[in-house]
């Protein structure tokens, strides 16, 4: 069944075969990229991809990920600091966690084929579906949200609040959470290959971005514990990104480069300098501001970059033929 | 009940129903007429989607979509063709939804709108699919995809329609080589290991049977091949797993990913204690 297909025969076998899909040699990537991963050889239908790429635009569903990390993520810090004795940072933080979540509702509505049957998501409970239990987790974490940020500002029942507010920061890890397995479920390699360590990426960025918009929302004086988790979230975010380029091998080149290349470049300069800020000017609100921006511009850039990672590896077989060539030979033995 | 634990009953077919079916396509006899394309689109009114000239042989089809759901592949190799006098041989194949046992597809269907049907085959019901596109990363080869204009799935049904009444899908029908082959996959199966081991004799040492075996990544096809060169030189990926075998890996990351949030910022608000007293 498999005759070693490398060097000058598959040269030769895939003639017209070849196309585009042949690694472009002496690319001046980043440093190190070349050691890591030696030059592959593979075959290809006239270099046509393999599978086909996710037709989600990347505005509405990386988007989608990024405010669900803010509002879930978000609602964590909420409770911490209602419980604490922080009441300005904590409403802030509910009604910012309130408004991403409308924006990713619609974000996700917005990019169906049929928006007018979104409520199909709910037609069935599917664990084997991210999608499915994703709609279903939101169902019940979007009333939480509300409730908790709607009460909070009315000073209506102050009980149901509580409670509300609780049943959000329970949910809240969840949502900020589950959007990495949504994307590891699929057949792209980027994604799929990542789906130990993309959840961490995600809860990470998710932090910093609720800890980002405390900072630019509460005031200085009650935004101490959001100044450390800024930290911490930037500091989870970019371990688990390190380790995830380390475990990829070949596909952690769509990672380096292209578009979510850069962005996952400016991400990581963003993310540092807003925990830095927070850190080291955390109490003048300019400095608190700007790096609240930074930190919340940073995560950003980290959901659109591994999108774009996602897509890229789609778009180009030698993402899914050498991975899975590697994986026979090691079977073979 | 007892056997209702543990079976997914959204993604299998109702046991006992039917015999599985399938397609098996013997690429051997491929004469790259299209016939089948044409069947296809004819009977299941698929729209046209772009007749170009792409320098591919004589593919102008490219690749499976949503409404491509047969596709003939050309490659040209410098190659003899088993014992024949020639240097050159020209592949043709004539790929099609592969009928996952485990359908990437089916499983990640937040609506139930994918479903396994009596034939063991995977269908959209289009009243349902709301377009959310997940399906399409989910299959490992390529298949489903996007119609453009009408924002939902749309893929090779194995001409539910026909089979349900007894007849055979459109492509096979049209086939004037019988190298689209459709049955019970069980004969297909015995048809296929007789067919390889008959080229094997001819001296045809490339042949090898693609999708056949129930124990790969995707539980077997029910829709398999016959190739003459490795999968991927059809564009076929040589070793496709389907992604929610990991799902349980994933689901357990994610859950150790949110206690972390949790844990972590509930340490943060512990370690600075109330507002005014510490920092
Ligand atoms: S080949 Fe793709 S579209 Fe067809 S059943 Fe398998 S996963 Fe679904």
């Amino acid at each position: 069944m498999n005759g070693p297909d490398t060097g000058g025969e598959d040269m030769r076998e895939a003639r017209v075969g070849e196309g585009t899909g042949r690694r472009r040699r002496g690319r001046g990537g980043r440093r190190g990229e070349k050691a890591m991963v030696p030059e592959a050889e593979f075959t290809s239908y006239y270099g046509k991809p393999i599978l086909n790429p996710p037709v989600w635009k990347a505005f509405d569903v990386a988007g989608y990920f990024f405010l669900g990390g803010l509002a879930g993520a978000g609602s964590v810090l909420a409770a911490g600091a209602g419980l604490t004795g922080r009441p300005r940072v904590a409403r802030a933080l509910k009604i910012s966690s309130l408004a991403a979540l409308g924006g990713s509702t619609a974000a996700l509505i917005h990019d169906l084929g049929r928006p007018e049957r979104f409520v199909n998501m709910l037609r069935v409970m599917k664990p084997t579906s991210p999608m499915s239990m994703g709609s279903w987790l939101l169902a019940a974490y979007g009333p939480a949200v509300g409730a908790a940020a709607v009460l909070d500002v009315t000073g209506w029942w102050p009980r149901l609040g509580r409670a509300a507010t609780a049943g959000a920061a329970a949910l809240g890890p969840a949502v900020a959470t589950y959007t990495a397995v949504l994307a590891a479920d699929t057949a792209v390699p980027a994604w799929h290959e990542a789906h130990r360590e993309l959840p961490f990426v995600f809860a990470g960025s998710a932090t910093a971005a609720a800890s980002g918009m405390a900072l630019v929302a509460g005031p200085v004086g009650e935004t101490g514990p959001m100044r450390t988790a800024a930290v911490l979230g930037t500091a989870l975010e970019l371990a688990a990104s390190k380790a995830l380029e380390r475990r990829l091998g070949i596909v952690a080149e769509a990672y380096a480069t292209g578009r979510a290349g850069r962005l996952l470049r400016a991400a990581e300069i963003l993310s540092v300098a807003g925990a830095a800020g927070a850190v080291f000017g955390g109490r003048r609100r300019a400095v608190a501001a700007l790096g609240g921006a930074a930190l919340l511009a940073g995560s950003a850039c980290t959901r659109f970059g591994v999108f774009h990672a996602g897509t890229q590896s789609a778009r180009d077989p030698k993402y899914t033929v050498i991975p899975q060539r590697e994986r026979l030979r090691a079977a073979a033995g | 009940m007892g056997s209702l634990v543990g079976r997914n009953l959204l993604a299998d077919a109702e046991p006992g129903t039917a015999p599985r079916m399938g397609f098996f396509t013997d690429t051997s006899v491929c004469i790259g007429c299209k016939a089948c394309e044409v069947a296809c689109k004819e009977w299941n009114a698929v729209p046209e989607d772009g007749l170009e000239f792409t320098g591919m042989s004589y593919d102008n089809t490219q690749g499976l979509g949503a409404d491509t759901w047969r596709h003939v592949a050309f490659i040209e190799q410098d190659k003899p063709m088993g014992q024949a006098d020639s240097d050159m041989r020209w592949l043709m194949a004539s790929d099609v939804c592969k009928h996952c046992t485990r359908a990437g597809c089916l499983d990640v269907c937040p609506t139930g709108s994918l479903f396994r049907t009596e034939f063991g085959t995977v269908v959209v019901q289009e009243d349902i699919c709301n377009g959310c596109g997940y399906c399409i990363p989910a299959c490992p080869y390529g298949v489903i995809d996007q119609r453009k204009g009408d924002g939902r799935a749309w893929k090779c049904t194995m001409c539910y329609d026909r089979i349900g009444v007894g007849m055979e899908p459109a492509c096979a029908k049209a086939c004037p080589t019988d190298s689209i082959q459709y049955g019970p996959l069980d004969e297909l199966r015995e048809r296929a290991a007789m067919r390889v081991d008959q080229l094997h004799e001819l001296g045809v040492d490339e042949a090898r049977l693609y999708g056949h075996d129930p124990d790969d990544g995707v539980g077997g096809d029910g829709a398999f091949f016959l190739l003459l060169d490795e999968p991927e030189v059809y564009g076929l990926p040589p070793d496709p797993v389907v992604t929610t075998r990991d799902l349980p890996s994933m689901w357990r990351h994610a859950g150790m990913a949110a206690a972390t949030l949790l844990g972590g910022l509930a340490a943060v608000f512990a370690v600075h204690g109330r507002a005014g007293g510490g920092r």
